[in-house]
């Protein structure tokens, strides 16, 4: 098996709720993947069951083929797996570069509390380290904006920066243009995804831009009531009845016959 | 991180401190002796409350220290003052480290409450006791240091002496810590537990790490303590006094490792003033003092003392 990134027979359910049933997804080293589905649907239950936020109600879940279900969220993202969060996770008293500093100093700890004791925050390394996020993300100007000022793109732009620290082999990025104007999101993904590929980083991205989502992502996961509906390249799966019905909301036949390219709903 | 240049300032300080001892008068260096002890304490107290965490238990560590420099005395006639330390800052780490798997499990009211409870038990302990003393508690030996055994005056020196010694060692090492990555993230902590989590970093050790710090240091303030007192009693383990070491870091802020034991300082003055003043009712006029410190002072002595937020970067230059 080459996949990175391996889930079979995921589950999970919320007492009635049923959030996730029988997800099957490899994900091979390099993809970019965007999970697309509706509010509700378990995309981001999917993304907290791959992190350890969740322990699954059943299935397993490999990456570089060892077993991670269940594990703690800590070790996951010491193994090698990061994320961003649909709400940016930032410390909002900190300065962007202590910010990143903060995230690059426990990268470069080793994430051990006793090594944390012993190393200083603000070395050679971590500054040298912080300059380069600051510099790949673009948020420069900010560089000492408190993280409490910044605006909501620049916000998500460190949260991501942060999570790519401990270079992680894979990054799940929980809806990164959320409450980003419409203007400014291509601007925002062409950034995250330029610093993010040039250093191989695996991606899964949930999105609702289905134009965003043709731009960037290599495969299509569609997510509808806790499965997966659609897997594939992004037009086989955006052209997928199913996903057209119930996700992107374009199945509106015209006299013609042709369907009516819509964006999709946000929901 | 502290420059060559601020360690000897401080070194240079607290060694004159010392030299003025003969000079002073013996009822003033006890104080100040007592007052550092209390300093010890409130450092301890300072790497917690950076990081939202206000134990109202820390007595609890500062009785172990102080009961253990009594019993090492008492029962196996252990007199060598650094010793004595030692033994006392080993012990009370040691049982903020066991506690530690239940306390770093809790935050805010929860972490504050339950430290108070732990402490409560190991009074009830205490008092009920015949070996420990009871409510009588029990007399410290004088001690000796590396064999000399100064007597009168010169003990009072020997033991002020000491706790320069020790509060400069609580000063670079606490200052150190707090210029480290565990040290810097306490902000990070109070502020998004989640996110910490998720840079790699286990935030239950790291309070875990924090309590223990924080109980080495008032292990050896009431090490101190018991030297200084030549006595200890369960009071030692009394929620006044942890009431006490969280007045005083409210009233030296957290901004500061010196203000620490400028607020120790001022506390004892204050209190030693009040109780000569108004014998019956001593706590109206802290109760005052610190009621006037939140209105007027709510980040404590330290922040008049230093810059407001020097940005980290600023301070990883120095
Ligand atoms: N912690 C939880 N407790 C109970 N139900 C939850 C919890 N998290 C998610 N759910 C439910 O699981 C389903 C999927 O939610 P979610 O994964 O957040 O969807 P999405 O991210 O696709 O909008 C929803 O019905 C949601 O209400
Ligand atoms: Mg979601």
């Amino acid at each position: 098996m080459s996949a990175l990134l391996s889930v079979k027979g995921l589950e999970k359910t919320f007492g009635q709720v049923v959030a996730a049933r029988d997800i099957n997804v490899d994900v091979p080293q390099g993809q970019t993947v965007g999970i697309i589905g509706a509010n509700g649907a378990g995309k981001t239950t999917f993304v907290n069951m791959i992190t350890g936020h969740l322990t699954p109600s059943g299935g397993t879940i490999q990456f570089e083929g060892r077993d991670i279900t269940g594990l703690p969220s800590r070790k996951i993202m010491r193994l090698g797996i990061a994320r961003s969060f649909q709400v940016a996770q930032v410390f909002p008293t900190f300065s962007v570069f202590e910010n990143l500093c903060a995230a690059t100093a426990i990268a470069r700890s080793g994430s051990s509390v006793v090594g944390a004791a012993l190393s200083r925050f603000v070395s050679a390394e971590t500054s040298a380290d912080a300059e380069t996020a600051l510099d790949q993300f673009r948020m420069g100007q900010f560089r000492d904006a408190l993280a409490s000022t910044l605006p909501q793109g620049v916000r998500k732009l460190l949260d991501i920066a942060m999570a790519t620290a401990g270079n992680p082999r894979v990054l799940l990025l929980d809806e990164p243009t959320s409450g980003i104007s419409l203007e400014e999101k291509f601007g925002l993904m062409d950034v995250i995804m330029g610093a993010l590929k040039a250093r191989g980083t695996t991606i899964l991205f949930v999105e609702h831009d289905m134009e965003i989502v043709q731009r960037f992502a290599d495969r299509v996961l569609a997510f509808y009531d806790g499965t997966v509906i659609a897997d594939g390249a992004p037009a086989e799966a955006l052209g997928d009845e199913r996903v057209r019905e119930f996700i992107t909301g374009t199945l509106i036949r015209s006299k013609d016959g042709k369907l009516a390219a819509s964006r999709a709903s946000h929901a | 991180m502290m420059t060559g240049l601020r360690i000897l300032l401080g070194a240079a300080i607290l060694g004159g401190l010392g030299a003025a001892a003969p000079f002073t008068p013996l009822w003033l260096i006890s104080l100040v002796t007592l007052a550092m002890s209390t300093g010890l304490v409130v450092c301890g107290l300072i790497i917690l409350w950076r990081g939202g965490l206000v134990p109202f238990g820390q007595a609890l560590f500062f009785a172990t220290g102080a009961y253990t420099v009594a019993l090492s005395g008492r029962w196996f006639g252990v007199t060598d003052a650094f010793l004595l330390i030692a033994l006392a800052v080993i012990m009370a780490a040691l049982v903020a480290f066991v506690v530690g798997f239940l306390l770093a499990q809790y935050r805010e009211i929860f972490f504050a409450m339950l430290s108070l409870a732990l402490s409560m038990i190991l009074y009830g302990v205490l008092v009920k006791s015949e070996t420990l003393g009871s409510t009588d508690g029990v007399n410290v030996a004088q001690a000796s240091f590396f064999g000399m055994k100064p007597r009168g005056p010169g003990y009072t020196f020997a033991l002020f002496w000491l706790a320069l010694g020790m509060v400069f060692l609580a000063w670079v090492g606490v200052s150190a810590y707090l210029g480290s990555i565990a040290g810097q993230l306490a902000g990070a902590i109070r502020d998004n537990e989640i996110r910490v989590e998720y840079l790699g970093i286990s935030v239950t050790r790291l309070v875990h790490l924090k309590l223990t710090i924080s109980a080495a240091l008032a292990g050896a303030g009431g090490a101190l303590a018991a030297l200084s007192i030549s006595h200890v009693d369960p009071q030692m383990a009394y929620w006044t006094t942890s009431g006490g070491f969280v007045f005083v870091t409210i009233l030296a802020g957290a901004a500061s490792v010196p203000a620490a034991f400028l607020g120790a300082l001022l506390f004892e003055i204050v209190r030693t003033i009040a109780v000569a003043l108004l014998p019956g009712g001593w706590q109206l006029i802290l109760g005052s003092v610190l009621l006037l410190t939140i209105l007027f002072v709510p980040e404590g002595l330290g922040s008049l003392m230093i810059r407001k937020r020097a940005t980290i970067s600023e301070k990883g230059a120095a």
